[in-house]
């Protein structure tokens, strides 16, 4: 489970203060709010990319507060995905297994599982830069997804998409969370998606977040 | 034509874009004339025998070897201190940076001899004199010259470095941060990589600005045949004996060597981005 607890942070004229919010174990979370009023900010914290002033951040029932981003055990799907463009589509979905020095056996076995889940056989060899918005998102979901977190965190993910992937899109979100049963917090202004995706619609206004439970 | 509101209206015409192509092309080229002029006169003062003439004197040819020995190593070393300081400047907000920002400009703008005379006072100090003492010569000894070029080059690397990871999305860093990776890990693995034509022009720059260094070497390495002497001083002594042929022989060989390398970088930077 993810579970903010009287988050505090400051960036410039911008705060949050006393924000707490819980997303359960296994379940979907969308973040919802008006344009500045900090989503990104929050997720960014739960990451540990950004340092929070007051509060705790627990994942997976452990306080992770205090530990760097390497050590949350989240996968992180920012906006426009960032890929890495100086390497392949395998080498940015085995990014994290080398950095965890898994054996190439192991490696080659992750990434092909990965490839078929998403949908990426075809693409192994391609680079970044020659990706459609839809193919680049779905490698930064499977480079965040390689590992196995517990939890996925989710920056927009598909907002610069058209409608038809954006739907594809929110069909392969459903078999990825069918396949890894991993918590999810994403954040999104866009209402069809979290119609679509949230098991909870965690509303941000005014520095305070209400949880609407999806029926 | 009427809008809806009533107000009368006609088709909007403009006028022709040519006048505004031919100021900026007419204001554009008095400087590309200017340069090509001048090389056009370097080269057409200059003959073979010239050049062959001063390709077999022993000091010359020293000259060249000592030239290009020095950029090179002044140029690894201006890589080491740019890199990392062009990263820190550009990627995070720490006391003191504008002052460290405003610094690293000072080689910049200050006249090239009194880089060399700060040179010359810094290792005239205690602690200067106990280096030249304890470890080895500097002042007018052939590592001046790798000091003084350095001073200068190192400025503008950083710089070329500053605005390249700029350029680089911190994002993607991040993203590393989260998959595992130690700050050093996402530099030598994502951030250093795609900064790598930053690097190939920063290191063209140092090389280009260290061959042409003069000042700084004149004042803090002297000019002395065979030791520090490189092909600005060489340009110099020439000069200084009323030798015209064999200083602008020596110059053309410098700008020769000046595009060699711009046209490799560039090709070289050209390859890594297409590929």
């Amino acid at each position: 489970m993810i579970s903010v607890q009287g988050i505090g942070l400051k960036q410039g004229a911008f705060a949050l203060h006393d924000v707490s919010f819980d997303v359960e174990s296994g379940a979907y979370g969308v973040l919802m709010g008006r344009s500045g009023t900090g989503k990104t900010s929050l997720l960014e914290a739960v990451c540990g990319l950004r340092a929070i002033a007051a509060g705790r951040v627990i994942v997976g029932g452990e306080d992770v507060t205090g530990r760097k981003p390497a050590e949350r055990g989240i996968g992180y799907v920012p906006q426009d995905g960032a890929l890495f463009m100086t390497m392949n589509v395998r080498d940015n979905l085995a990014f994290a297994l080398h950095v965890r020095r898994w054996t190439s056996v192991q490696i080659t076995s992750r990434v092909d599982e990965l490839a078929g889940l998403l949908g990426l056989g075809d693409l192994l060899d391609r680079d970044p830069a020659g990706l459609s918005g839809g193919e680049t998102q779905r490698v930064a979901l499977g480079r965040a997804l390689a590992y196995h977190p517990h939890v996925l965190c989710l920056d927009e993910p598909f907002s610069a998409l058209d409608d038809e992937t954006r739907s594809e899109m929110y069909e392969l979100m459903r078999s990825v969370r069918a396949a890894t049963g991993c918590t999810a917090l994403h954040v999104t202004h866009n209402l069809r998606e979290a119609e679509n995706l949230a098991d909870v619609i965690l509303r941000i206004d005014g520095g305070a977040v209400a949880a609407e439970a999806m029926a | 034509m009427k809008e809806r509101s009533g107000i009368e209206t006609h088709p909007h015409t403009v006028g022709s874009d040519k006048p505004f192509f031919g100021v900026m092309v007419a204001l554009g080229s008095v400087y590309v004339l200017l340069v090509g002029a001048m090389l056009v006169a370097d080269a057409s003062f200059t003959t073979w025998d010239h050049i062959a003439d001063a390709l077999s004197r022993k000091e010359i040819r020293y000259a060249i070897w000592f030239s290009l020995l020095s950029c090179t190593l002044t140029t690894i070393l201006a890589l080491w201190a740019a890199i990392p300081i062009g990263y820190l400047l550009a990627r995070f907000e720490f006391p003191g940076r504008g002052f460290l920002n405003a610094l690293v400009d000072v080689p910049i703008v200050l006249p090239p001899l009194v880089i060399g005379i700060s040179l010359l006072i810094l290792f005239n100090t205690a602690p200067g004199r106990a280096f030249e003492d304890g470890v080895t010569p500097i002042t007018y000894a052939i590592p001046s010259v790798i000091i003084a070029q350095f001073a200068v080059a190192c400025a503008f690397a950083v710089r070329a470095m500053v605005s390249a990871f700029e350029r680089t999305d911190p994002r993607r860093e991040q993203v590393a941060l989260t998959l595992g990776c130690t700050r050093s890990q996402a530099f030598f693995s994502v951030v250093l990589p795609e900064a790598r034509s930053g690097v190939i022009a920063a290191a063209m720059l140092a090389w280009a600005r260290a061959l042409g260094e003069f000042g700084p070497i004149l004042v803090f390495s002297g000019a002395t045949r065979m030791k520090t002497e490189v092909l600005p001083t060489s340009v110099f002594l020439e000069l200084s004996i009323g030798n015209v042929e064999a200083a602008v022989a020596i110059s053309l060989l410098m700008v020769t060597m000046a595009v060699v390398v711009l046209l490799v970088t560039r090709w070289l930077g050209v390859r890594h981005i297409g590929s």
